[in-house]
C-alpha cells in the first residue's frame, strides 16, 4: 500500500490515487512554477482507514438504510452527521498513524500545515465538487492535523456532498485523497478564471487582501478585475470595500480590519493583474481547457496554490444550492433578527388585522376581493418563511457539528439536549389547554370567563369551542414536558471547553442553536394563524355558496383550487404503486425520538381526525402540523412521513419525551386507525401485525399536510 | 408487474438454492435445496430422496419455509442483500403433473438430470401461501398469494 506520495513522484497516472487537485499540482511544480511545499495521503490509506478500523461497514449500514435517490434532505442531514461523527471517534490504526506521522515529519517538520480534499472526480470538467469537501487552513500540532486528514475524509460524505451527487445521480461508493501543503501565509490572495463567467472572449481575476480562504468562503469582498483575453488588457476594474481581511491568529483564522493603506489602495498593482492573467492563460495551454486558479502573494513571490478545470456548465452550477446549506454565523444572526423582529411580529400583526374583519357583513363582491388578498398576503409570507425561516434551522445544524468537533460524543445527537427548550410555543399552549381542562372537567355549564377563554383557545388551534371541549377531556391531567436535569449538566460540561477568548463564541453559537431550535416551531404557529385566515374567508365563500345565491363564488374557489382541490399550495402525495395484496410487516424510518411502545393507531388527515384522538393513541400522520401539536400531549407514539432528527415531529416529541420514529413513507397510507403497531424510536423502526398494514390505494388527502418544508 | 413483485421474481430466478425447513414434532430441521419457481410465483419445486429426514418430516407435516436469499458473504449485505422467505405447505408432485414439472426444475438444475429421474427421488412441491421480503436489513413486506390460511 502507498499510503502517502510527494509531490515529485506523483504522475499524470496517478489521479485515481490522489485525485485530480494534486496531479494538478505536480504538474505545475513540473513546469517551474512555484507551488507549496506539499504531500499526498493516498485514497489507498482512506482505503485502509475503513476497512481496518470496520468503519467501511458502518458507512454501508447508515447509507443503505434507504435507497439512496428516496433520501429526503433531512435523512441525508442526519446521516452525515452521524457518519462525520464516526469519523471523529474512529483512530487511525497505529501503524498506519505511525506511517502518516512520519512521512509529515520528514516533509514539514513541525510548520502550520493546510489540509485540503483531492478526490478523484472532485475536479472533472462535466462536475466540480469544488468547495463541496472540507479543507482545513492553518492547522498546528500533529495530533490535529491527523484528525483534519480524518475530518476531510468525513466530508467526503457530508450532507452537501451527498446532495450533490444524489442530485448528479452519482454512485454512492466513493473515494478521497487528502493534499497536505505548507501554510503559505501570503499577504494578498485570490482566484483566475481563465474563461470568465459568462463571457468566454474575457478572463477573470479576483483578490483580497490576506488569505484566500476569506474570498472563498465569501466572508471578504474581494476587488474584480476583467481582462480582454486576447489583447491582455483590463476591459473593467471594480473595487470591494475592502475594509477586512482573513490571517492567520495562533492557531486559527481570524478576520481582522484592514490597514489604512491596504483599504485605501488596489489589493493587486496592474503589472500583477497581469503576472495572474499571463499565469492563467499558460494553465489553460498546459492542461488544453479553460483553467480556474487560486494563488497568494507573499513577500513578492507569487505562488499557485492549485489549478482545476472550468465545469462545463458553470453556469446552471447547481452548488449554490449546496453551499447555502451551510449558514455562516453572521448570516445566521441576520436570519435570527429578521424572523424574531420582523417575520413572526409581522405574521401575527397580519393574522390579527384580518382577524378583525367581519366577513359576514361584505357584499359578495368584496368578499371575493377579500379571499383573493387573503390568498397573496398569505404567499408572501410562505416566501418569507420559505426564505428565512427554513434556512434557520441550519443554525441547529452549526451547533451539532461545533459540539462534535469540540467535544466528539458517542451520541452525535447528543447535542439536541442542550438546544431543548419548554419555551416552545406549542408547548406553552399546550399548557394553558391542559390547565382549562383541568378547570373545566366536572363542569356541565361554563361560567362566562371560562367559556370565553375556551372559545380563545379554540380559535387558536382551530377547532369548533365544542370540539374543544371533546378534546380538552382527554387532556385532564396531561403531564407538562420532564423538566431537563441532563441538560444543565450538559451545557456546564460544554462550557467548560472553552476557555479565555473561546467562551464567547461557543456561547454565541449556542444560542444560535437554541434559537434556532425554538423558531424551527413557532414560525409554523404564527404561519398557520395566516392560513386559518384564509380558511376563515373560505368558509363564508361556500356558505353563500351553499345558499345558492351566488355562483360567482364557486368561479373564485374553482380558480384557486390546486390540483389536490385545496384553496393553497400543498402538493399531492406521491402516486403509491405498492397496493394489492402486498402488506408491510415492518418498515424502517429514522430514529427521532427514543422509546418504545405498542398502541392504537390514530391516522390524522383533518380537523376531525384530530378531534376523536384518545389518549395512549399513536398519532400518525404525513408530517406534524402546526394544528396538530396540541395532541402531542395525549400520544404514546408519533409516526411521520418525513425523515430526520429535525423535522417539527421530532422536536416536540423529543420535548415531550414520546417516542417517534420519522421517515416511513406513506406513513399514513400503510397504517389504518385502529391497527394496533409496534413503535421502536431507538432504532427507528416499526413493525405491524400480519392483519394491518395493508397499502392502501393511493389517492386519499391529506388536509392538514404541511408543505413548505418540502420545498427545497 | 408490480415492483415488489418483480423483486421476487428475480431472486427466484437468480439464485439456485435455498434453505428449507421442515419439522418434526416441533422441531424445525434446515436443509439446503436447489429449486425452481413457476412464473406466477405460486408453486416452487425442490427434489429430495426419499430417505432423507426431510422427506420423512414432509409426511410428518406438509408446512414448511423456505429461505432464498441474495448474500455475498461480505459486511454490507446487511444493507444491500434481499432475503424472500416462502411459507406454504409441500408435497410429493403427482404422477399427471410430474414430466412438466419434471422439465421446469431441470431447465434450471440441467446436472441434476440423473438424480431427479431416478426412482428414489421425489419431486416436490411447495404451494406458496405468502412471501415475506426483506431488504435493508430491517424493511419487511409481505405478499400473499392465497386467501388467508392461518399462517405464522
Amino acid at each position: 500500500m502507498t499510503s502517502t506520495l510527494s509531490l515529485e513522484r506523483v504522475t499524470a497516472n496517478d489521479i485515481a490515487l490522489v485525485g485530480g487537485k494534486t496531479v494538478a499540482l505536480a504538474e505545475l511544480a513540473k513546469r517551474g512554477y512555484l507551488v507549496p511545499l506539499s504531500l499526498a495521503i493516498t485514497c489507498d490509506a482512506y482505503s485502509h482507514y475503513l476497512k481496518q478500523s470496520g468503519l467501511g461497514d458502518l458507512l454501508s449500514m447508515e447509507l443503505g438504510r434507504k435507497a439512496f435517490p428516496q433520501m429526503r434532505w433531512e435523512e441525508l442531514w442526519d446521516a452525515a452527521l452521524r457518519i462525520r461523527n464516526l469519523f471523529l471517534t474512529t483512530p487511525f490504526p497505529k501503524a498506519l498513524e505511525a506511517e502518516l506521522d512520519e512521512a509529515l515529519t520528514a516533509t514539514f517538520s513541525d510548520q502550520p500545515l493546510v489540509i485540503r480534499s483531492s478526490a478523484p472526480g472532485e475536479d472533472s470538467a462535466s462536475c466540480s465538487f469544488a468547495g463541496l469537501h472540507d479543507s482545513f487552513v492553518n492547522v498546528h500540532k500533529r495530533p490535529e492535523q491527523l484528525l483534519a486528514v480524518r475530518k476531510v475524509w468525513a466530508s467526503l460524505w457530508s450532507d452537501r456532498a451527498l446532495l450533490y451527487r444524489q442530485e448528479l445521480g452519482l454512485d454512492i461508493d466513493s473515494s478521497i485523497a487528502v493534499l497536505v501543503q505548507e501554510l503559505v501565509d501570503g499577504e494578498k490572495s485570490g482566484v483566475a478564471f481563465s474563461v470568465a463567467p459568462g463571457d468566454s472572449r474575457q478572463l477573470a481575476i479576483e483578490a483580497v487582501w490576506g488569505l484566500n480562504q476569506g474570498l472563498v468562503d465569501g466572508s471578504v469582498e474581494p476587488d474584480c478585475w476583467t481582462i480582454d483575453r486576447q489583447s491582455q488588457t483590463i476591459l473593467a476594474y471594480r473595487p470591494a470595500r475592502r475594509e477586512k481581511k482573513l490571517v492567520t491568529a495562533g492557531s486559527a483564522l481570524q478576520i481582522i480590519a484592514t490597514t489604512s493603506a491596504e483599504e485605501n489602495s488596489p489589493v493587486l498593482m496592474s503589472d500583477q493583474v497581469m503576472t495572474v492573467s499571463r499565469t492563467a492563460m499558460q494553465l489553460e495551454q498546459t492542461f488544453k481547457r479553460p483553467q480556474d486558479c487560486e494563488w497568494t502573494w507573499k513577500e513578492g513571490e507569487f505562488t499557485l496554490l492549485q489549478a482545476r478545470p472550468i465545469t462545463a456548465s458553470r453556469e446552471a452550477d447547481p452548488r449554490s444550492w449546496y453551499f447555502n446549506l451551510h449558514r455562516s454565523l453572521d448570516n445566521l444572526k441576520q436570519l435570527q433578527r429578521r424572523i424574531e423582529e420582523e417575520i413572526i411580529p409581522g405574521m401575527e400583526e397580519t393574522a390579527q388585522q384580518l382577524a378583525e374583519i367581519d366577513l359576514t357583513s361584505m357584499a359578495d363582491q368584496e368578499l371575493i376581493k377579500e379571499f383573493n388578498r387573503r390568498r397573496q398576503i398569505l404567499n408572501e409570507w410562505e416566501e418569507a418563511y420559505r426564505a428565512d425561516c427554513i434556512p434557520m434551522a441550519h443554525g441547529i445544524r452549526l451547533f451539532g457539528e461545533f459540539y462534535n468537533d469540540r467535544l466528539q460524543p458517542n451520541d452525535p445527537f447528543e447535542f439536541i439536549e442542550l438546544l431543548r427548550d419548554s419555551e416552545l410555543r406549542a408547548v406553552t399552549r399546550n399548557q394553558r389547554l391542559t390547565s382549562l381542562a383541568d378547570e373545566i372537567t366536572n363542569l356541565s355549564e361554563l361560567p362566562a370567563a371560562l367559556s370565553e377563554k375556551l372559545s380563545t383557545l379554540a380559535d387558536e388551534i382551530g377547532l369548533s369551542a365544542d370540539q374543544t371541549r371533546k378534546l380538552l377531556g382527554q387532556m385532564v391531567d396531561s403531564a407538562a414536558p420532564p423538566r431537563q436535569t441532563k441538560r444543565i449538566d450538559l451545557e456546564k460540561n460544554y462550557l467548560e471547553q472553552f476557555k479565555g477568548h473561546d467562551l464567547p463564541p461557543a456561547e454565541e453559537i449556542l444560542a444560535i442553536g437554541r434559537s434556532s431550535y425554538k423558531l424551527r416551531d413557532d414560525d409554523n404557529i404564527s404561519l398557520d394563524q395566516l392560513n386559518r385566515e384564509l380558511r376563515r374567508t373560505e368558509t363564508e365563500m361556500q356558505s353563500r355558496l351553499e345558499k345558492g345565491d351566488a355562483e360567482i363564488f364557486r368561479l373564485a374557489l374553482d380558480a384557486a383550487k390546486g390540483r389536490d382541490g385545496r384553496v393553497s399550495s400543498a402538493t399531492q402525495a406521491q402516486p403509491n404503486e405498492e397496493s394489492g395484496n402486498f402488506h408491510a410487516r415492518q418498515l424502517q424510518g429514522q430514529p427521532a425520538s427514543p422509546g418504545l411502545v405498542t398502541a392504537v393507531a390514530r391516522v390524522i388527515r383533518s380537523q376531525e381526525d384530530l378531534v376523536e384522538f384518545k389518549r395512549g393513541e399513536i398519532l400518525v400522520c404525513d408530517a406534524i402540523d402546526p394544528a396538530m401539536t396540541f395532541v402531542v400531549p395525549l400520544a404514546a407514539g408519533i409516526i411521520e412521513r418525513r425523515g430526520g432528527m429535525l423535522i417539527h415531529g421530532a422536536i416536540i416529541a423529543r420535548e415531550y419525551g414520546i417516542p417517534c420514529v420519522s421517515g416511513i413513507a406513506a406513513a399514513a397510507d400503510i397504517i389504518n386507525t385502529g391497527d394496533q403497531i409496534t413503535l421502536d424510536g431507538y432504532l427507528g423502526l416499526v413493525f405491524f401485525p400480519s392483519s394491518s398494514g395493508r397499502l392502501s390505494r393511493p389517492g386519499k388527502d391529506h388536509l392538514l399536510r404541511k408543505e413548505l418544508d418540502d420545498a427545497k | 408487474m408490480h415492483g415488489l413483485q418483480h423483486l421476487i421474481a428475480e431472486l427466484l430466478n437468480n439464485q439456485s438454492l435455498g434453505v428449507l425447513a421442515t419439522s418434526a414434532a416441533g422441531h424445525p430441521y434446515t436443509t439446503l435445496v436447489g429449486f425452481a419457481a413457476t412464473d406466477d410465483l405460486r408453486e416452487i419445486l425442490f427434489a429430495t430422496h426419499r430417505s432423507t429426514r426431510k422427506f420423512a418430516n414432509l409426511n410428518g407435516d406438509e408446512r414448511v419455509s423456505l429461505l432464498i436469499d441474495n448474500r455475498t458473504n461480505r459486511a454490507d449485505d446487511f444493507r444491500r442483500a434481499a432475503a424472500l422467505t416462502a411459507i406454504g405447505t409441500a408435497q410429493e408432485v403427482g404422477a399427471e403433473r410430474r414430466d412438466g414439472s419434471r422439465s421446469l426444475f431441470l431447465e434450471k438444475h440441467p446436472m441434476l438430470k440423473e438424480f431427479v429421474n431416478s426412482p428414489g427421488c421425489a419431486l416436490c412441491r411447495i404451494k406458496v401461501k405468502r412471501y415475506s421480503l426483506v431488504q435493508r436489513f430491517q424493511d419487511v413486506m409481505e405478499l400473499d398469494l392465497d386467501d388467508l390460511d392461518p399462517v405464522p
